[in-house]
């Protein structure tokens, strides 16, 4: 139990002079890493230090993501000397013998090396790395079930100082000074909405991290979580100060079972070490945190819905005003921020307002992290000051596009968010400029898209995710959902007209000017912004019929050029037997029977088979 | 007070207001569908759901629903810009690509919201067709039926369910367009608690609830010559009936009701209101009993049947308290089955009953197992006040041109006590004139008990009667009777008697009444006509009316006798409480 700052001072300089041996090294193990087969890699690495006898010169740290889910099972090796690092990924059993004997000699190991493609401010000096990390600071860097580990790179420190240098009232101008806003999507100043919780007169408030994250292709949360739950904790206890709550909750998917038993460990040594509890560091505050888990509705992401969900409600969103920060969860003053904005809150007060709002743009200050997922070399997880072009991030960090194919589009913002198109890949993101281009920051998808991507049938996967999950309590989103998605499959069958486009538009507006919440109001931007963008794509769907990217099948059809030899490869692959011809003859596909699954395409090794 | 500008009409309102209560209160009403507002109950369904009643606000980004949005200082409000106009339409055309157009053979047509919106708005084709939902109709229960195909998830039911009523069944299921507002796990009425009450249905605004309609069976009752077909009608149905047929609200229509009923082809026109005053004969004898005895108090009546199946389900643990009475309708229907059975010299199985009530819980009531003796039902039909309306006009009589007439003997003959149970507070009150009277052993005269009177949702009363001072309550409403009853389960209560109703007001705001459509002063107008009666009536205790005395002399010989249990008493079950 640690009493006081000071007794945090000095707990934390004795762990830092603990010897250490000479070399680290990092197993990356996330979900991502376990699910790539980190698992037997780490087993292979504990069985090979112990054959070499290497225990003394190695130290395994078993961390959370490093953000190269592209490349796992991946590890690092760190000389505490020198503090070089060598990042190996794709690796095998085999691999690791060989690393761990040749040590820092990379071209002996005869593993993949990765470029490190960050810098960390608080860390380090400022470097040309397109990636700043803040967020992703500990995550891996420190084994997340050790608070040890958390507290020696300065771990509630920033909670020593807000607890007994800061008055609540500076803790929260100090966010509000910062600029940081919500990363869970709307982009709403942190501070401000902190500031209307505590100036609530009410003899009981509370916090919630919003843990549930729940866009396709988004794993920022579950990242941040795994790899540094006291980041969470520790700003969530600083939060509590500031406001005046001492009840805490963490609404957090059942589905993220790796992240809810991180954070149970990291509850329970906070706890131990008094940074949870009563008289919290002598201060005479207390704050206790108490996760709650969702059953994996998207919409429970929504606050209102969240907090009816805490209640043991059926989840789904009530009108605002009044704001939770007014009336939330039963019925008293409540803060809900999501887990990326809290993994700010303790650099922010360890460094100052000044310090957070140089980094970022002026409206937008900070960086935000992203998951890079969809037709991109390099699929993960980066973090990126505001401002950084869309270009870099996908490009620079992301490696492209696979197999060298043309970009077409990016999808921020999830299903909320909206499909830019090539020409704007120069655009500096931030809150605005996304929303400018009909899009949204969101929590940080971007799915990356190809011209092997029909962008109707994108807007109609991003939309049946919304039927899927809207919780279907106001007529807009229930039926004017509905109504969307059928008018896409009009389109995309081949029964499209101008019409169908019109009302496309119309009930695309009608929708966002309606809809009860965020998810309602927001679910017809992918129809909206691939109509804008690509109003072409849609008018070949609705004119010619046709799906110039070939995925709508029944506007694509396949017929047999004179390049056939007539090796009947296809007729004997053809599920329905609609191609006939004698063999050495040129063959032919009967159109009334083909159902377009393209099997002849892919069967015939001669390039005779045309699909249009 | 807030000022603001709607349609560039300045308007003030108190804080808190919404907007659609400022458009009210200058003359413009934003059309509304999920929003319901009970406001004598304090009961409001704020669900803002429907989007039907969005208007545009200066500097919003998106429309406002006008019946959620509180009312700032200096708000510009345009109810009938283009924009609220489309999207208005917008969501009314929605609602109906989902709904099935079938209005001709629905059960609410012509009591329709939707309905009367689509006419308001004058919308000519529903533009976004598309699929629509597909669910098996409930028709398991005796008194509702569940139409989900109809719902249109403004969650009405759900607020009346389970914010006024406490009996919680209903809730929002499934996702998306799959959406439906349904007993959890899709269970049917008959497998929960669900009391039958019947306030979902009048708060639906569709044809999503409606009740279980048995009107047919009543027509083929009385066109069968073998059978002698009865009925009685139930105290509340009389100020009520008159809405559905061309009268204003508040007229008494009794004398004109018995014609039409007599029009209709019944053999003889009965009251149960008879059975009322027969209900004060054995209630306030047991009253006394436990009274004198100081046990099992207080006292709670039994006349209400969606009030018995709640405490069966949800308070098991003081199904000792409830009076074994059972109540006016089934008291009725035992009586006719042998008393005037015997009279007339008709088997049982000969007669037919059929009962006109203000309420669906009757209509599960009168299938309750232990009220048919050897399978011969004591009521075998029950219609709501609605029904009648309907079968009066579907046999063209000119409700309102028709002289009165008076009921037949000798089960048409009550007294003002018995007109009064239609009121909430009513059956306490009648109980109270008996049993000053019977503990006096006066003829006494100052018989208005007051301070239990009114829609109010919870009263009381100390009652001196005989030197004993009576503490007496009245609540109507189930979620009123919850806090009471949690009261007596702690210990905190020291009554003597209790009236509880399930339907807040009584009766007379039964489930199976006219539709109110939010228009609360009805109720008002119906209780004043059921005083009205009362005071009007020559005899007002029920222990003077002359056919009860006759009934007790030659038949039952007296309140609380062998064959008055045998007949007129019941027992209670506890139930599952899911």
């Amino acid at each position: 139990m640690i009493k006081d700052a000071n007794g945090l001072i000095d707990y934390t300089e004795a762990l830092k002079n603990q010897s250490s041996s000479e070399l680290k090294l990092y197993v990356s193990m996330g979900t991502c890493g376990i699910a790539a087969g980190t698992t037997p890699v780490l087993n292979k690495i504990y069985q090979t230090i112990e054959e070499k006898n290497l225990k003394d010169i190695i130290d395994v740290v078993e961390v959370g993501c490093m953000g190269l889910c592209h490349s796992e099972p991946c590890i690092c090796l760190e000389n505490k000397e020198t503090n070089e690092k060598v990042y190996y990924g794709n690796l095998s059993e085999e691999q690791v013998v060989q690393i761990l004997e040749a040590k820092f000699d990379t071209e002996l190991a005869g593993a993949k090396v990765l470029n490190k493609t960050w810098n960390t401010p608080e860390d380090e000096e400022i470097s040309d790395q397109i990636q700043t990390r803040i967020v992703l600071r500990n995550s891996g860097v420190i084994n997340p079930e050790k608070i040890e580990d958390y507290v020696m790179r300065d771990g509630y420190k920033a909670l020593a100082k807000a607890l007994t240098e800061m008055k609540p009232a500076g803790v929260v101008s100090e966010i509000e000074l910062s600029g940081l806003r919500g990363r869970g999507g709307g982009g709403f100043p942190t501070g401000r909405k902190w500031q209307f919780a505590a100036s609530q007169d009410a003899d009981q408030k509370y916090l919630i991290c919003n843990a549930d994250e729940g866009d396709p292709g988004a794993f920022m949360d579950r990242a941040v979580l795994e790899g540094d739950p006291h980041s969470v904790l520790e700003a969530m206890v600083i939060a509590g100060y500031g406001i005046g709550a001492d009840k805490g909750y963490i609404y957090i998917r059942a589905e993220y079972p790796l992240a809810i038993k991180r954070l149970e460990i990291a509850i329970a040594q906070a706890e131990e070490l008094g940074f949870l509890g009563e008289n919290i560091l002598g201060s005479g505050f207390n704050f206790t945190i108490e996760l709650k888990y969702g059953a994996g509705a998207f919409v429970c992401g929504e606050e209102t819905a969240l907090i009816h969900s805490i209640e043991g409600k059926r989840g789904e969103p009530t009108f605002k005003p009044p704001f939770p920060a007014i009336s939330g969860l039963w019925g008293k003053p409540t803060i809900v921020n999501n887990v990326e904005t809290f993994a700010n809150v303790a650099a922010i007060i360890r460094n100052g307002a000044d310090w957070f709002k140089s980094i970022g743009t002026e409206g937008s200050p900070g960086t935000k992290v992203f998951a890079l997922a969809g037709k991109i070399n390099k699929v993960g997880l980066v973090e990126v000051p505001m401002g950084t072009v869309l270009r870099d991030i996908i490009y620079g960090l992301g490696h492209g596009i696979v197999d060298g194919r043309e970009f077409k589009a990016v999808q921020t913002g999830g299903p909320s968010g909206g499909c830019i198109k090539a020409d704007k890949l120069d655009t500096p993101i931030d809150y605005e400029s996304l929303k400018a281009l009909g899009s949204m920051m969101g929590s940080g998808g971007m799915i990356v898209m190809d011209e092997d991507d029909c962008m109707v049938d994108i807007a109609k996967f991003f939309l049946d995710f919304t039927l899927e999950e809207s919780c279907g309590k106001c007529t807009p989103c229930r039926i004017g959902n509905t109504r969307l998605h059928e008018l896409l499959e009009d389109i995309c069958s081949g029964n499209g007209t101008m019409e169908t486009i019109e009302k496309l538009k119309t009930l695309s507006a009608a929708i966002k000017d309606t809809a009860l919440c965020g998810l309602g109001q927001t679910s017809p931007n992918p129809v909206i912004s691939t109509l804008n963008n690509f109003y072409d794509e849609y008018m070949q769907h609705v004119d010619r019929k046709k799906c110039p990217a070939g995925v709508c099948t029944k506007l694509v059809s396949y017929t047999i050029n004179d390049k056939c030899v007539g090796c009947t490869l296809c007729a004997r692959n053809c599920p329905v037997s609609c191609i006939s011809g004698e063999r050495k003859e040129l063959h032919h596909i009967d159109q009334s029977k083909c159902i377009k699954c393209g099997v002849c395409y892919t069967a015939c090794k001669f390039h005779a088979i045309d699909r249009t | 007070m807030f000022n603001l500008k709607i349609n560039n009409i300045d308007v003030t309102v108190e804080e808190g207001s919404t907007i659609l209560n400022a458009a009210e209160k200058i003359g413009i009403k934003i059309p509304t569908l999920c929003h319901m507002s009970l406001d004598c109950f304090d009961v409001e369904n704020r669900t803002g759901s429907c989007r039907i009643c969005v208007v545009e606000v200066a500097n919003r980004p998106n429309l406002a629903p006008a019946c959620c949005t509180p009312v700032v200082e200096g708000m510009e409000v345009k109810t009938n810009s283009i924009r609220a106009i489309n999207a208005r339409r917008t969501m009314l055309d929605l609602l109906l690509s989902d709904h099935p157009k079938e209005c001709l053979t629905c059960a609410k047509n012509g009591n329709c919201s939707l309905q009367d919106l689509a006419a308001e708005m004058d919308l000519h084709h529903v533009m976004y067709e598309g699929a629509m939902s597909k669910y098996e109709i409930d028709l398991a229960s005796e008194a509702i039926v569940r139409d989900l195909n109809k719902c249109i998830m403004c969650r009405r039911c759900e607020t009346a369910c389970n914010t006024m009523q406490t009996v919680g069944i209903l809730t929002g299921a499934n996702r998306g367009f799959e959406a439906v507002v349904s007993p959890a796990s899709g269970k049917s009425l008959t497998e929960t608690k669900c009391v039958f009450c019947g306030q979902c249905v009048s708060a639906c605004p569709v044809g999503a609830l409606s009740e279980m309609n048995y009107k047919y069976d009543v027509w083929r009752a009385i066109n069968d010559e073998s059978k002698t077909v009865v009925v009685q009608t139930a105290p509340a149905v009389r100020v009520a009936i008159g809405e559905e047929l061309g009268l204003e609200a508040g007229e008494i229509a009794t004398g004109k009701m018995v014609t039409a009923l007599r029009m209709l082809g019944f053999d003889k026109v009965f009251d149960t209101d008879f059975a009322a005053d027969l209900t004060i004969m054995e209630e306030t004898h047991e009253l006394i009993e436990r009274v004198k005895a100081n046990e099992n108090l207080p006292i709670l009546t039994s006349c209400c049947p969606g009030w018995v199946k709640f405490f069966e389900h949800q308070f098991p643990e003081l199904i000792y308290m409830p009076s074994t009475a059972k109540s006016p309708q089934q008291m009725f229907g035992a009586i006719t089955k042998s008393y005037y059975a015997e009279k007339i010299g008709k088997k049982p199985e000969d007669i037919v009953v059929v009962s006109v009530m203000p309420c669906l819980a009757k209509k599960y009531e009168a299938s309750r197992p232990e009220f048919a003796p050897n399978g011969v039902r004591d009521v075998d039909i029950a219609i709501s006040t609605r029904e009648l309306g309907d079968m009066i006009k579907e046999a063209g009589i000119q409700f309102s041109k028709l002289d009165d007439s008076e009921y037949d003997n000798p089960l048409g003959e009550s007294t003002g006590a018995a007109v009064i149970f239609g009121a909430s507070g009513g059956v306490l009150e009648a109980a109270l004139r008996t049993a000053a009277d019977w503990l006096t052993n006066e003829d006494l005269k100052d018989i208005d008990f007051e301070a239990v009177r009114g829609l109010e949702g919870s009263k009381e009363a100390t009652v001196n009667v005989a030197g004993l001072d009576l503490k007496v309550a009245v609540v109507s409403g189930l979620g009123n009777a919850r806090k009471l009853l949690e009261r007596i389960k702690n210990g905190e209560s020291e009554y003597h008697a209790i009236e509880i109703m399930a339907c807040p007001g009584g009766c007379l705001n039964g489930g199976g009444q006219p539709y109110i459509h939010e228009d609360t002063s009805i109720l008002e107008k119906r209780k004043e006509a059921i005083y009205r009666e009362d005071s009007g009536k020559e005899i007002r205790k029920s222990h003077e009316n002359p056919y009860i005395k006759q009934l007790y002399s030659e038949f039952l010989t007296e309140p609380g006798s062998p064959l008055a249990h045998k007949l007129l008493h019941t027992k209670y079950e506890a139930r599952e409480n899911v």
